[in-house]
């Protein structure tokens, strides 16, 4: 998991004339030839920033997403499911760990970055701020955010930042057990008892709103993003993403006997596009802005964290030692 | 061989990682850097792993299958001893109890690597190599955290000298002590006691902390045989909270 759904600044022109003309121009073909920018390498601010923003924002959801799934790690049913769980739930702590070296490449520390998430500056994946209720939740996360993330992480693992795209990388092939683990664990439930299918069904009904909006607004409303997609910041629009996810996975809902709580969900033949119930874009943005069921709850548990470590990152400091940018 | 004796010590082995595992696995998410959530989650998955591999040898003596036996049973049955099931706390707690528990734990890998009941001899065999790196990572933030900032040393204090009558709690005796010594199924428990002590006053030596006279403190006993703290049942209760709404599930 978890990244998706970026939200980008608006990105003005005038943001690019204070740039030099001759390297802003050497920076795009370099990119137009397919190769990566690596941290020592000139780039524009604007990059630069919205990289940093973007990568951040990923980071913040592999650790704020670790939550909803992390309480079920001690309330997993039998050996199995509980070791697994645990070894997911850990792997996106890792991918958080992975993305702030990442991050930090371009010249934002990892504290800083935790500062502002805890200060709610800084934004993470919108899903998360939805409750996990009962176990059959974390199954459908498991299963279906982490495969909406894939379809977003393997588009931007093409991307021209070399750090984060090689990050993505490694990334996506830890992801690809979790969609294994986490549509085992829903086929289980699916063709389980009739108690274990009603859970499923109540948890799929409960997250269908959140995921039909993980990956951001249509692009009909979205804010400009030609630059960032000229740059190959942003590799797939928020549509083109949705669509490939629906594409992949409504069949797999579908045979497993469940329902999508969508009554216009339905694929026209002649477009091949998905057509469904336009997502509740003014609950996404109140949610987004911090008026959500578990925004304050997830923060919270995020600062208390921080506050409670905060002795021993102390303890490990050594004040002659010089902060260094991780390779990444 | 007692099949009594066999059983009463795979069961304090194999409780002893379940319910620290799970306690282990609390730190997710909750980490006071992200390094150590990821080393916490490890040896959670590592020490669960290990007390199914102990619960699957209960199952071959005729015990109930490993699911069954961790996820259904009451405080009143559990052999861990009581310094596990306490409650996290803060980090210097968690890694005290840590540094405590798992220095004795490789001695008794160690040991029974060399038994002479052979199924526990290849698990141990097995095991004992990871338990390492648990033991590795313990001492080096004994080590750094335990000689840095008076905050640091302070609160490490305080969490060993709180910690350490339920650490001797470790070392009580199976009612089958001297059968298990006698067949050699390995030392007993005042010889891992014995080199417990010898091998974490090397790593306290190394700190600015002090270990307690342990002469003057009354081991806090009766958690292999079911007498446990407040704490243990709600920790079941949660655990089985899923599995319990329908035991014969596939879940």
């Amino acid at each position: 998991m978890y990244g998706g759904g970026n939200v980008f600044e608006a990105t003005k022109f005038d943001d690019l004339q204070t740039e030099d003309p001759a390297k802003l121009a050497e920076f795009e073909a370099r990119i137009a030839r397919g190769e990566k920018i690596e941290p020592n390498d000139w780039m524009p601010q604007l990059y630069r920033k919205q990289l940093i923003r973007m990568i951040e924002q990923h980071a913040h959801s592999e650790i704020i997403g670790a939550l909803p799934e992390g309480t079920w790690i001690t309330r997993a049913p039998g050996f199995r499911r509980k070791m697994a769980q645990m070894a997911k739930v850990q792997d996106e702590v890792g991918h958080a760990q992975l993305l702030y070296s990442a991050a930090e490449t371009l010249g934002k520390t990892r504290e800083q970055m935790l500062t502002d998430l805890i200060n709610g500056k800084s934004k993470y994946s919108n899903v998360f701020n939805y409750p996990a209720f009962t176990w059959a939740d974390s199954n459908i996360i498991s299963w279906l955010i982490d495969a909406g993330a894939i379809v977003n992480q393997m588009a931007n693992a093409k991307g021209s930042y070399g750090p984060y795209s090689r990050a993505l990388e490694r990334i996506c092939a830890e992801e690809a057990f979790h969609l294994k683990y986490g549509h085992d664990a829903v086929v289980h439930m699916a063709t389980g008892t009739p108690k274990q299918r009603e859970m499923i069904q109540a948890a799929l009904n409960r997250w269908w709103p959140p995921i039909m909006t993980f990956f951001g607004p249509s692009d009909k409303m979205s804010t400009h993003t030609e630059t960032l997609m000229r740059w190959k910041v942003k590799m797939a629009s928020n549509d083109e993403c949705r669509q490939q996810f629906l594409d992949m996975y409504v069949p797999k809902i579908w045979e497993l006997g469940l329902t999508v709580p969508d009554p216009n969900l339905k694929k026209n033949m002649e477009t091949g596009q998905w057509e469904f119930t336009e997502p509740d874009w003014d609950e996404f943005k109140r949610v987004i802005n911090g008026d959500g069921p578990c925004n304050a709850e997830r923060l919270a548990v995020r600062r208390t964290a921080e506050e409670r470590g905060a002795w021993v990152r102390r303890a490990l400091l050594n004040p002659k030692a010089k902060y260094v940018k991780p390779l990444a | 061989m007692n099949e009594l004796a066999i059983k009463d010590l795979l069961y304090k082995l194999a409780d002893d990682q379940l319910i620290l595992g799970h306690r282990n696995s609390e730190w997710t998410g909750f980490g006071p850097i992200l390094e150590e959530d990821i080393a916490f989650s490890s040896m959670a998955q590592d020490k669960i792993g290990h007390s199914l591999a102990f619960y699957t040898l209960l199952q071959e003596l005729g015990e109930a299958e490993p699911d069954t036996v961790a996820f259904t049973r009451n405080a009143n049955q559990f052999h861990n001893s009581q310094l596990i099931e306490l409650p996290n706390g803060e980090y210097d707690f968690s890694l005290i109890r840590h540094f405590l528990y798992d220095n004795a734990e490789i001695i008794r890998f160690e040991m029974l690597s060399q038994s002479s009941y052979e199924p526990i001899a290849k698990v141990a065999t097995k095991l004992k190599g990871e338990v390492k790196y648990h033991v590795l990572h313990a001492n080096t933030w004994i080590k750094n955290l335990g000689s840095s900032t008076e905050e640091a040393i302070l609160r490490l204090q305080t969490s060993l000298n709180e910690a350490i009558p339920y650490a001797l709690g470790m070392f009580e005796p199976s009612k089958y002590e001297q059968e298990l010594i006698e067949a050699g199924v390995y030392a007993g428990e005042e010889a891992v006691k014995a080199e417990w002590l010898k091998r974490i006053q090397a790593v306290i030596e190394k700190t600015d902390l002090k270990l307690p006279d342990l002469n003057t403190i009354e081991p806090k006993l009766g958690g292999r045989y079911g007498e446990h703290t407040e704490h243990l049942q709600p920790l079941l209760d949660e655990m089985a909270e899923v599995f319990k709404i329908d035991p014969t599930a596939e879940w």
